[in-house]
């Protein structure tokens, strides 16, 4: 490395360089070059220490901190935002079950309702069929009676018919007498 | 070392191969030819202010939008921040948090650093004992010093294992003593000693490539190599750093 700049003996400077200007031995067991390195590298040290101590380290804490900081922001943020969906999650669940509760009240008056008005309907029914029967009863009576009625008439002139066409005379009061006793047995 | 140098040489002169892997570690001025002093503006110079300008575009640049959702490169920035202060919280435990730019600092100027080295024809600072151990020793006496001054002469119980039987503390207290006192050699050899060793295999594989008959071994074997220095670098970064929050811990709660 060093041969290029020494050519001659005469250049050589140093006792630990040789005629070529190669090393003689370890330049590290060189004394003569220790304290220009002692002094440069204290000099090194100081500022590495100063760039490191002043700058570099307390920008780098923080934004470590700063990142730490937001973590932990985010991770409660994430925390509430699941506490308010678990709670949403609740709200849905009750305004269901609400829902359907009040669909089944719902459902249940409808049908009271519908119950009633047959119920009511059914009566009204029952009671228009009993008339109509205790009409009909009366008619179907009525016309019994008639025609009973008509049977004894028609008896009675049938009887008075015969007697008269027996040569007998007719007393209209025996016969209806005869024909009632009769129709009574 | 020095006699293969030389003996490189003349086989060079006499047109064979030519090793020269340490030649990569010379330390020169950046400006003319003169001698290396303290002051002058050498390579050494260069790579660390090519590191300076590296971190600072990694870690100030990279997250100056301070976004929330980060960028890739205020990701990296912040991957950093966070690999090395879970370290220095689980290591050294909370109050060892007070601590945590200068942990930064080590870490981010070694890892920077070994890197800038990885890039070809560049100058690795750390691979220099002179760098290494000023970070050691910066290490070993900072802890030294806080753990008399929040322990008061308590840091002595570092040394003195009250868990061990009655007759063998003495002995494992001078094994301690010395142990401690060994932590600033190893802590820079360790690192010095990787990063050097690694770069100077490279360049003896590149002295081969010479040879057209083993010059595509050559460049598997950089391949390789280089692969292998890009995983050194981080974990020698990390290993330097995790050692120095063991020794962080150590001052702060000295029994065992």
């Amino acid at each position: 490395m060093a041969t290029e700049s020494h050519g001659a003996a005469s250049d050589v400077v140093s006792a630990c360089l040789d005629a070529n200007g190669s090393a003689l031995g370890m330049p590290q067991l060189c004394g003569e070059w220790v304290w220009n390195q002692v002094f440069w590298l204290v000099i090194a040290l100081v500022v590495i220490y100063f760039v490191l101590a002043r700058i570099a380290l307390p920008r780098i804490a923080s934004v470590l901190a700063e990142r730490q900081g937001t973590i932990t922001n985010d991770i409660a943020a994430a925390e509430e935002l699941k506490r308010k969906a678990k709670e949403a999650e609740a709200a849905y669940e009750q305004a269901l079950a609400d829902a359907r509760s009040e669909a089944q009240a719902i459902a249940q008056k409808t049908r009271d309702a519908i119950k009633a008005d047959l119920d009511k309907a059914l009566a009204k029914a029952d009671v228009e069929i009993g008339e109509k029967t205790a009409e009909s009863e009366k008619a179907i009576a009525e016309i019994r009676a008639s025609a009973m009625e008509n049977v004894e008439v028609v008896a009675k002139d049938t009887a008075e018919a015969i007697v008269a066409a027996l040569g007998g005379k007719v007393d209209a009061g025996k016969v209806a007498t005869a024909v009632a006793s009769r129709m009574k047995g | 070392m020095a006699t293969e140098t030389h003996g490189a040489d003349k086989a060079a002169e006499a047109g064979g191969l030519v090793f020269h892997p340490m030649d990569q570690f010379i330390v020169k001025p950046l400006f003319g030819d003169g001698a290396v002093g303290m002051f002058t503006i050498t390579n050494v110079t260069l790579w660390l202010f090519l590191a300076i300008v590296t971190i600072t575009i990694m870690m100030v640049v990279g997250t100056s939008r301070r976004a929330i959702v980060p960028s890739r490169s205020q990701s990296v920035a912040e991957m950093a921040y966070g690999f090395i202060h879970k370290m220095v919280e689980d290591v050294a435990g909370k109050d060892g948090l007070v601590y945590f730019p200068y942990i930064m600092t080590l870490f981010m100027f070694i890892v920077t650093a070994n890197f800038l080295g990885l890039i070809p024809m560049s100058f690795t600072t750390t691979s220099h004992f002179a760098v290494t151990v000023v970070l050691a020793l910066a290490v070993f006496l900072t802890v030294t010093i806080l753990g008399f001054v929040k322990n008061g002469a308590g840091f002595l119980s570092l040394f003195w294992p009250s868990s061990a039987p009655a007759p063998l503390r003495p002995v494992l207290a001078i094994i301690e003593l010395i142990s401690y006192f060994v932590r600033p050699v190893s802590h820079s050899i360790r690192l010095a000693g990787n990063v050097m060793a690694g770069h100077a295999v490279i360049k003896v594989f590149a002295g081969f490539a010479a040879v057209a008959a083993i010059s595509p071994l050559t460049i598997v074997a950089i391949t390789a190599m280089y692969g292998l220095e890009i995983l050194v670098a981080f974990i020698q970064a990390y290993v330097f750093t995790i050692l120095t929050c063991v020794y962080l811990k150590d001052a702060l709660h000295p029994a065992h």
